[in-house]
């Protein structure tokens, strides 16, 4: 309990103007050269020892990417961004080799207690600790592997996760060491030439997780990934890979925070996931990067992609997001309903306050028999914001008894803000039965008043009102981050209401 | 972004280049009329035919669908008037007053101009247009999206049409039925626009047919531009049954003004490819506008609804429901897109569109969008696709109802939800029977 | 000794319109009053006035609670100092369980009078006691906050968080609305186990038949604005006799 309520109470006291995430970290970098180029590429590739197949993955991403454009189809606005003005690696320069959480940098370990993430075993979120005759101690321990800018410093939990044949660890080290699993599945799912911002992932990512179920195996513990962006101007470019085997299951939490910059800072990462026969993937995130001042300036630009791939028959990948912070957010977890039977889900918080601009939603595209999808969002938007909901669910030909249900809600507070809902529906089969439903609407006065005569301030009747708007996603959360979250909700929203 | 990529001018693009260059000399209207047509046709060749990277036409992609552009129709010659005393045959015994558009040009002779009511005008557009009239210039600019491709290439081309107006305060008991036909004597196209002024407080009903031969290739363009004053109730039909090779791109424009009663119908049941926008601007408070559509769709036709619904003032209201049963190959394609402007707060708007998919090869895309900047609103939106209900199906079979009958039954009772909400007995019934003879048709 | 409620000469608009038009009215600890009156009259607006409803704009007089200026206090305040509405149609908060509210308003009453808050066991079993009183479902405290619940529900619920929250003045706002006798009979029972030397409570109505049951040691008759007559409990028999009329005619 203790370590959440305490990152709860720091989280609590974050307003747009005191990020209290905006430390900086006083600690030696070890950069790329400024700019991008086949040189910086190489530079990369060679800092993570890799082997020539993954450089020359790496170049053909390059390649494909300077004959792309940027896409700007999305409701979000900002200047244009230099390519060649930012710091594609940054690692911190390990003071000798790290072979144990004693030795890693103390300035970084700091960091993250001041995150309040438990790097260490014994720190675990909200009710890890065994409550007395609690036997089942297994299922709330977190296993962290904490990106700090690009390199996964730490890996807790590991020993427990080989035993149970989990690997779970940074990606650069899967390439090392498990080859033929990350040639087999890196880029089988989002392919390097499928957006300009995944492509360039491809090409310059620097580190992330990688995590692989062996067959029939359900993964002990909650997986989590804490992501942090430090250095001044550098883009940070993530690459996750998780594959779930035939009958495999495993829960992954991604959480992310970022110090205070001036500059917006980018963000473009990528996250494929694999479910074969049988095999379920429940991927959380809960997002409150900077989201730049009160005045709009600064924050990340946060642009996703991600994509699960229901590859095996009654597979299932679900999706859960809470999205408070960045600047931009531009990000559409995806399901390919592939294996006849699969089913995907996608539960979405988006909450905008300020001048944040979120474009999300989610793709599922059902393509097997008798597949099914839920999609249910809810937006938020408050302050001068723009919140926009866009999805698309299509039927193939072959996809008999393809079944969705969509449902997006979005609540304005106050006058200041838009919320938009851009579904696209798509059936190529007649056997296919989509419903969508869409409402925009206010928190009623009526509402908020009856709150109030109980007792219950503006700002408290607010956030009461938005979390039971939210529940339905909530819900979906791990306990541990649910509780997080919806205190971020009320946190985010604070100052929205006068 | 769309504007930076120019791919290779197709045939039907270069062919409406050459059209507009060796007709613009003998196309209606003075010398503001010609500065406007050629402001227009700028903007269409910049863009050229819409494509589905144009996102409003993203599922309609008009330079595929459309491979050449043929001649602008000639004027209807004895014969080709004598054979079009038939058109309009849903609505000839409702005793409406009919004014008829052969190939593209008003007919007076065929068309009832006798006893007009008090407060009712009608002219053809072509004259308007020759005397180069303010009304006409202006309202052929500003009220025209500039980048609305099919519109900018009407405004360009139009050759004739109507102008209706009906003065402030007045009542048109008698509905205006305005009839389109093309004879097809030749493959061409038809290039009609007309412009209906309510007055403030005023009551009318248009209805407009549009339709033509099975066996010809041709091209209709048309555009109605509709003004509906403050508090005045305006109804208006569209019935679209144009032939099995036609393709046929609509576009009403509508502004309507505070506190008035707007009703819009769509009936799609004819047509290669089929393309209706609908901009609707609700530009005064207190308003109610009521959209419906309805395509029975068969064969490999395509047809398309666009609806944009502008709220740009308070307290209005509005309901858009649109249905569509797509059989066979055919595909259905409805965007619908609410906007509610930061000034249209306590904006009421509910938008549901349901389609029936009737065969395995069937298609039917949508995209219901709501983009709200007020707060104080009450909008959303519903939609489903699927195919028929099996329950119902065998409910009715096990009374003793063979199969096809109760498909026709049960597609009956989903199109009779859009029939149904018609006021006018004459043209509910009317289009119940075409329901009826589509169904028939299915076999 | 201060009253607990003094109203004087109270003139308040709602959208430029004049609604309360110089009311007096002074409620001790301990007594049940009622206000009767026609639709219209204002005592819907009396209430929201009282609670501090926006949109209600008070253009004279004064309203002291305690002594104190209640009109100055933010509506939220006033809740924390025992100012509790019973609402004529109380609201809907989707997904909000009624539990969860009812934590919420308490514990934000709580910090604001400077008391600690209910710990999570202690409050489930106050609420769960007071529940049970009123014939309220363990089930219902789950479900989300008045969402779908019969008019009956709704009141029974409203007159339970008056039972949790323990207010020093109760405005019932036309309780008997929507609710048939047995159902009437449990909320009343509800109230009537609050009537407390402590505590005064309003109970505007239209109808006599809740007196019956919440029996008011002072009956008042409010007509445009203001109260035009007061007398004990037979004048609300009276009135159903006679009705409002002579009132509406006196007022206008």
């Amino acid at each position: 309990m203790a370590a959440v309520q305490e990152t709860v109470d720091r989280v609590r006291s974050i307003d747009v103007e005191q990020y209290k995430y905006g430390f900086v970290t006083e600690i030696e970098s070890d950069k790329a050269p400024k700019g991008l180029s086949e040189d910086t590429v190489r530079f990369i590739s060679a800092k993570k020892s890799e082997p020539a197949w993954m450089l020359e993955w790496r170049l053909e991403a390059y390649r494909r990417w300077l004959t792309m454009t940027e896409p700007g189809w999305a409701r979000v606005e900002y200047p244009k961004i230099d390519y060649q003005d930012l710091y594609y690696y940054s690692a911190p320069k390990p003071k000798k080799q790290v072979s144990s959480l004693d030795e890693i940098d103390p300035e970084i370990l700091k960091t993250y207690e001041k995150l309040g993430i438990p790097l260490r075993e014994v720190a675990m979120l909200e009710g890890v600790e065994p409550r007395p005759g609690e036997a089942d101690t297994a299922k709330r321990k977190i296993a962290v592997d904490a990106v700090f800018d690009s390199v996964s410093v730490a890996t807790t939990f590991k020993e427990e996760l080989m035993k149970a044949g989990v690997i779970f660890m940074p990606i650069s080290e899967a390439i090392r060491e498990h080859p033929d699993l990350v040639k087999k599945y890196l880029g089988s799912v989002v392919p390097t030439s499928d957006n300009f911002f995944a492509t360039l992932n491809s090409a310059v990512f620097s580190d992330g997780s990688f995590v692989y179920v062996p067959p029939g195996v359900r993964c002990p513990m909650e997986l989590s990934t804490y992501f942090r962006i430090n250095e001044r101007n550098t883009g940070q470019f993530e690459r996750t890979l998780i594959i779930a085997d035939k009958g495999a299951y495993v829960s992954y939490l991604e959480g992310c925070t970022a110090p205070q910059r001036d500059e917006n800072q980018l963000h473009a990462a990528v996250v494929e996931l694999v479910a074969l026969d049988d095999a379920e993937i429940k991927y959380s995130t809960v997002q409150n990067w900077y989201p730049g001042n009160s005045e709009g300036v600064g924050g990340i630009y946060n642009f996703v992609t991600k994509r699960g791939d229901c590859r095996g028959a009654n597979s299932k990948i679900s999706w859960t997001q809470v999205e408070t912070g960045s600047a931009i957010t531009w990000k559409y977890p995806s399901c390919i309903l592939r294996g006849d039977n699969s089913r995907g889900e996608f539960y979405s918080i988006a909450i905008s306050n300020g001048y944040q601009q979120v474009d999300s939603g989610t793709k599922m595209i059902h393509l097997g028999r008798n597949t099914t999808s839920r999609i249910i969002s809810k937006g938020i938007a408050a302050g001068k914001s723009q919140n926009t909901y866009r999805g698309l669910v299509t039927a193939h030909r072959k996809a008999t008894g393809a079944r969705n249900f969509t449902a997006c809600d979005s609540l304005l507070i106050g006058d200041q803000c838009g919320a938009h809902t851009v579904p696209y529906v798509e059936a190529k089969n007649s056997s296919a039965l989509f419903e969508h439903e869409a409402t925009t609407s206010k928190i009623s006065e009526d509402v908020l008043f009856y709150c109030i005569q109980r007792g219950l301030s503006q700002e408290e009747a607010v956030g009461l009102v938005v979390n039971g708007f939210v529940k339905d996603v909530l819900q979906q959360l791990p306990m541990e981050f649910a509780v997080e979250a919806q205190k971020l909700i009320s946190i985010s929203l604070e100052g929205s209401v006068g | 972004m769309g504007a930076a990529i120019r791919p290779a001018r197709t045939i039907a693009e270069l062919g409406l280049a050459d059209i507009y260059a060796t007709s613009r000399q003998s196309l209606p209207g003075g010398t503001d009329i010609a500065a406007v047509r050629a402001a227009a046709f700028n903007h269409f060749a910049l863009a050229g035919l819409p494509h589905s990277r144009v996102e409003a036409w993203k599922y309609t992609d008009l330079r595929r669908l459309m491979r050449d552009a043929k001649p602008l129709a000639a004027p209807p010659d004895i014969k080709a008037k004598a054979r079009v005393h038939d058109a309009g045959a849903l609505f000839a015994t409702l005793g409406f007053r009919r004014l008829v558009i052969v190939n593209g040009a008003f007919a007076a002779d065929l068309s009832d101009l006798a006893g007009l009511e008090t407060g009712l005008t009608i002219r053809s557009m072509a004259e308007a247009l020759a005397l180069d009239e303010p009304l006409l210039s202006q309202g052929l600019g500003p009220m025209v999206p500039a980048d609305e491709p099919a519109l900018a290439l009407n405004t360009a081309l139009a050759g004739d049409g109507v102008v209706i107006t009906v003065l402030p305060g007045a009542t048109i008991e008698r509905p205006i039925h305005l009839v389109f036909v093309n004879t097809g004597a030749a493959a061409a196209a038809m290039v009609t626009r007309s412009l209906v002024v309510v007055g403030g407080g005023a009551r009318a009903t248009f209805v407009e047919t549009h339709e033509g031969p099975d066996h010809q290739d041709y091209q209709v363009n048309t555009v109605l531009q509709l003004v509906v004053g403050d508090a005045a109730e305006v109804d208006h039909f569209k019935i679209t049954r144009e032939g099995g090779a036609a393709v046929h791109v609509a576009t009403l424009l509508a502004n309507i003004g505070a506190r008035a009663k707007f009703n819009e119908l769509g009936f799609t049941a004819g047509g290669a490819v089929v393309r209706n926008q609908l901009f609707v601007l609700i530009a005064g408070k207190g308003t109610e506008a009521n959209l419906r559509g309805l395509s029975l769709l068969a064969g490999r036709q395509h047809a398309d609804t666009t609806l944009a619904v502008d709220h740009a003032a308070a307290g209005s209201q509005s309901r858009e429901t649109f249905k569509a049963v797509v059989d066979d190959e055919a595909r259905s394609v409805f965007q619908g897109k609410i906007s509610v402007r930061p000034q249209a707060q306590q904006t009421d708007a509910k938008m549901t569109t349901r389609v029936l998919l009737l065969s395995d090869n069937a298609e039917a895309d949508g995209k219901p969008e709501l983009e709200i900047f007020a707060d104080d609103v009450q909008c959303g939106h519903g939609a489903t696709t699927g195919t028929l209900d099996d329950q119902l199906k065998f409910y009715l079979m096990a009374r003793g109802i063979p199969e096809k009958e109760a498909e026709a039954l049960l597609i009956q009772a989903f199109a009779g939800e859009v029939v149904e909400t018609i006021g006018h007995e004459g043209i509910r019934d009317a289009l119940m029977d075409a329901t009826l003879g589509w169904l028939g048709q299915r076999g | 000794m201060t009253a607990l409620l003094e109203i004087r000469n109270l003139q308040a608009e709602i959208a430029g319109r004049k609604i309360l038009d110089g009311l007096d009215l002074t409620v001790n600890a301990g007594e049940v009053h009622a206000i009767m009156g026609p639709n219209g009259a204002g005592k819907s607006t009396l209430s929201y006035v009282l609670a501090g409803k926006p949109g209600y704009e008070v253009t004279g007089g004064e309203v002291l609670f305690k002594g104190e200026d209640l009109l100055a206090m933010p509506p939220d305040e006033r809740a924390a100092k025992g100012v509790f509405l019973a609402f004529q149609y109380p609201l809907e908060i989707p997904g909000v369980a009624t539990m969860t509210f009812l934590r919420a308003a308490l514990n934000a009453q709580r910090r604001k009078r400077g008391e600690e808050e209910l710990s999570s066991p202690d409050l489930v079993k106050r609420v769960r006691e007071t529940a049970k009183n009123l014939g309220i479902d363990a089930e219902m405290l789950r479900r989300p906050l008045n969402v779908g619940f019969s008019g009956g529900e709704k009141k029974r619920n409203e007159t339970m968080q008056m039972a949790l929250l323990e207010p020093l003045l109760c405005v019932l706002d036309e309780t008997d609305s929507g609710l048939d006798i047995d159902a009437l009979k449990i909320v009343a029972n509800g109230v009537n186990q609050l009537r407390s030397k402590e505590r005064g409570m309003i109970v505007i109505t239209h109808y006599q038949r809740l007196l019956d049951y919440i029996v008011p040691d002072i009956v008042h008759v409010l007509s445009a604005g203001r109260i035009v007559r007061t007398g004990g409990k037979e004048l609300a028999l009276e009135l159903e006799s006679t009705g409002y009329a002579q009132y509406q005619s006196e007022a206008a």
